[in-house]
């Protein structure tokens, strides 16, 4: 197929209301390729001995960048998980910002180099700081959307985990919480078929999470997670629903793991190498761009552009980070206690 | 003035900063029901939509409560019982006590919890022990446990008040058995401030909750024999008055701690260590410890507990012998 600059979007599949624009489109490309390029740029440093610990997203970009931009960003709340890197971009999390994460820095708008990199939190961007403790998340995204329900606020609270983390009891307790007072919950499970090394089928007996929701009466939907526009075609109808006050929605990504869990790992010990060949043709990135180049909706030098750009933009965001000034000992000391009245 | 017992002055509280302010409301298990102490009896109709039954999950009950003080509500919750906080270990442990220290106070938790703690009620093991230490042991959460009713309403406020996760331990013996005439009487409502509440010259007592109140009694008979205690009502377990603790120590050079907590890592521990550290001069005596044993829980039957429990008596004779000291 040739590159045409008409735009002749596949209709039958989209829902009219949630159509993409053509700048909605090519920000999640370039959403998708910034996230992939950041880890593979932090991946590097960690193996030159320069960023002490890296966990990633890497093949989970579609899901996140998907979901990440059915929210508002700046007015809804995100408590999002360690791989959601794609969420905090869309969100507005800039590359040099990013990389002061990955490296522990002490402008690290994060945690200041407190947190291990990849425990996200921003108050002005409404990302709830978080731990390495799994699920406990999804519960304060409940508290903040009951807040915001008492309140009257029509905000949505959007939290996301790993499959993994739906075996824990926080898990259990969020969607039941939520479910009874019908808050503004999205609940958003990326499924990539391994806890470490435990496979989904270690970790529960049923084939989607999502099954899970008809227990808490609530809605939920299983989504391919390695097509960005379908997984914004899921999250955003729930999202809007939740905000005109229908309650929760439980919405699982089918993603993939492309890498170990983390660079502490190596999951050629328990992953099987058919498997890692199989996926790798299906890269969502990849087959995003397949997909909009085969509908025409953007000739490929514009994809190429989009490309180069992120490229440059990591490449100079890893080299000024890594100038940027290191925490000193005492900068572990304060904080411990907010001082003064409660704001 | 009438007086107001511990329950009374909890209720009573609550129902003042429901009044004073909108962003307040309470989660816990029975609570529109009145709770199982009575402590928030017809708030629920008082207060529509501010007084919520949580489900029996103690785990997101603190949980969410995180979340709603994020948000910017001022939520209080109450864990029926102590020994069931647990569940919530990970959520006040692994990210209240944390919240604004890993965003360099960016994100900050105005909440309480609540919640009834102590035996002396047959409660056996799981609705009498004391749990103070495993919180009192993590920089970030406030641990406050007073003894008198003027405190209850004043700490309580000041609980409420305060932009950070405060632990606020309610001694359910003392519910109804302690009452106060509370005009006037002294109230403390800084967090962080422990109070002599007994001067003497011979040994210094260290108490919280219902062992304050046996070592006050204590202090009174002791008295009559010619020895005279300063007892000290700590208040706020976490971060200890340290300034007055030592005050309080030097000022006799001998120390008795009481605590109906277990021995071993038990908060005696910690006072003790602070007062050997920075007082070791000033003593006369090794510091005494009077604990629970070192038996898992409290045991149910009265023969047993109360074996389990210091009372006035035994604090009397432990008191007894570091004055011969």
């Amino acid at each position: 197929m040739t590159a045409s600059q008409t735009r002749v979007p596949r209709s039958s599949e989209m829902l009219d209301d949630y159509l993409l624009s053509e700048e909605q489109l090519e920000s999640m490309y370039r959403y998708m390729l910034l996230s992939r390029r950041l880890e593979e740029r932090m991946m590097t440093l960690n193996r030159q001995g320069r960023a002490d610990f890296v966990i990633a997203g890497a093949g989970q970009e579609a899901a996140q960048v998907g979901a990440g931009m059915a929210l508002k960003a700046g007015v809804d709340y995100a408590a999002p998980y360690y791989r959601d890197l794609g969420v905090m971009l869309v969100l507005g999390m800039s590359a040099r910002e990013a990389m002061l994460n990955a490296l522990g820095k002490l402008d690290d708008p994060n945690s200041f180099g407190r947190q291990m990199p990849s425990h996200w939190g921003s108050a002005r961007r409404r990302v709830l700081t978080q731990s390495s403790v799994v699920a406990t998340q999804l519960v304060h995204a409940v508290g903040v959307a009951l807040g915001a329900k008492m309140r009257n606020d029509p905000i949505v609270a959007f939290a996301s985990c790993g499959e993994g983390s739906t075996s824990r009891g926080d898990f259990h307790e969020a969607l039941n919480f939520a479910a009874i007072h019908k808050l503004p919950v999205i609940f958003f499970v990326e499924n990539n078929g391994y806890a470490i090394s435990e496979r989904t089928e270690k970790e529960m007996p049923v084939p989607h999470v999502a099954d899970r929701a008809s227990a808490y009466g609530i809605q939920s939907a299983v989504v391919d997670g390695l097509d960005a526009i379908a997984v914004y075609q899921t999250v955003r109808p729930a999202v809007d629903q939740a905000r005109r006050g229908a309650g929760p929605f439980l919405i699982e990504a089918k993603c993939f793991r492309m890498w170990a869990h983390s660079s502490d790992d190596d999951h050629r010990r328990y992953r099987p190498r058919e498997e890692l060949e199989n996926w790798a043709s299906r890269d969502p990135i990849a087959l995003f761009r397949t997909r909009v180049e085969e509908d025409c909706l953007f000739p490929p030098e514009d994809l190429d552009a989009i490309e180069s750009g992120v490229e440059v933009e990591v490449r100079a965001a890893a080299k000024w980070a890594l100038d940027q000034p290191d925490p000193t000992p005492e900068d572990m000391y304060g904080f411990i206690y907010r001082e003064g009245d409660d704001g | 003035m009438a007086e107001v017992s511990v329950i009374e002055a909890v209720h009573e509280t609550l129902d003042e900063v429901l009044a004073a302010d909108e962003r307040v409301f309470l989660l816990g298990e029975d609570l529109e029901a009145g709770g199982v102490f009575r402590a928030t009896d017809g708030l629920s109709a008082k207060y529509p939509g501010r007084v919520l039954d949580a489900p029996l999950a103690e785990s997101s009950i603190i949980g969410i409560t995180i979340g709603a003080a994020h948000y910017g509500q001022r939520p209080i919750a109450e864990i029926q019982f102590a020994d069931f906080i647990h569940a919530g270990f990970d959520q006040l442990c692994s990210e209240a006590s944390r919240w604004s220290w890993r965003t360099r106070g960016e994100q900050y938790l105005p909440m309480v919890v609540r919640t009834p703690w102590g035996g002396g009620v047959h409660g056996g093991q799981h609705h009498s022990q004391s749990i103070e230490a495993y919180y009192a042991h993590m920089p970030g959460i406030k641990v406050v446990a007073p003894s008198f009713p003027a405190d209850y309403r004043s700490l309580l406020k000041a609980a409420i008040a305060d932009p950070n996760p405060v632990l606020f331990l309610e001694h359910k013996r003392t519910y109804r058995l302690i009452r106060q005439e509370v005009e006037g009487a002294p109230a403390e409502d800084r967090i962080g401030k422990s109070r002599i509440t007994r001067h003497g010259d011979d040994l210094t007592v260290f108490a919280y909750g219902l062992m304050l109140h046996e070592s006050l009694a204590a202090a009174e008979e002791l008295a009559g024999e010619g020895i005279e205690c300063t007892v000290v009502d700590l208040l706020t377990l976490n971060p200890l008055d340290r300034e007055t603790i030592l005050e309080a120590a030097r000022a006799t050079g001998k120390v008795l701690i009481v605590h109906e907590d277990t021995l071993t890592g038990g908060l005696g521990g910690e006072l003790a260590g602070i007062i050997a550290e920075h007082a070791f001069e000033d003593l006369d005596a090794p510091i005494r410890r009077l604990a629970g044993p070192d038996v898992p829980p409290m045991p149910f039957h009265e023969v047993m507990e109360s074996a389990f429990m210091p009372d006035r008596t035994k604090i009397a004779a432990a008191a007894r012998d570091l004055a011969a000291y």
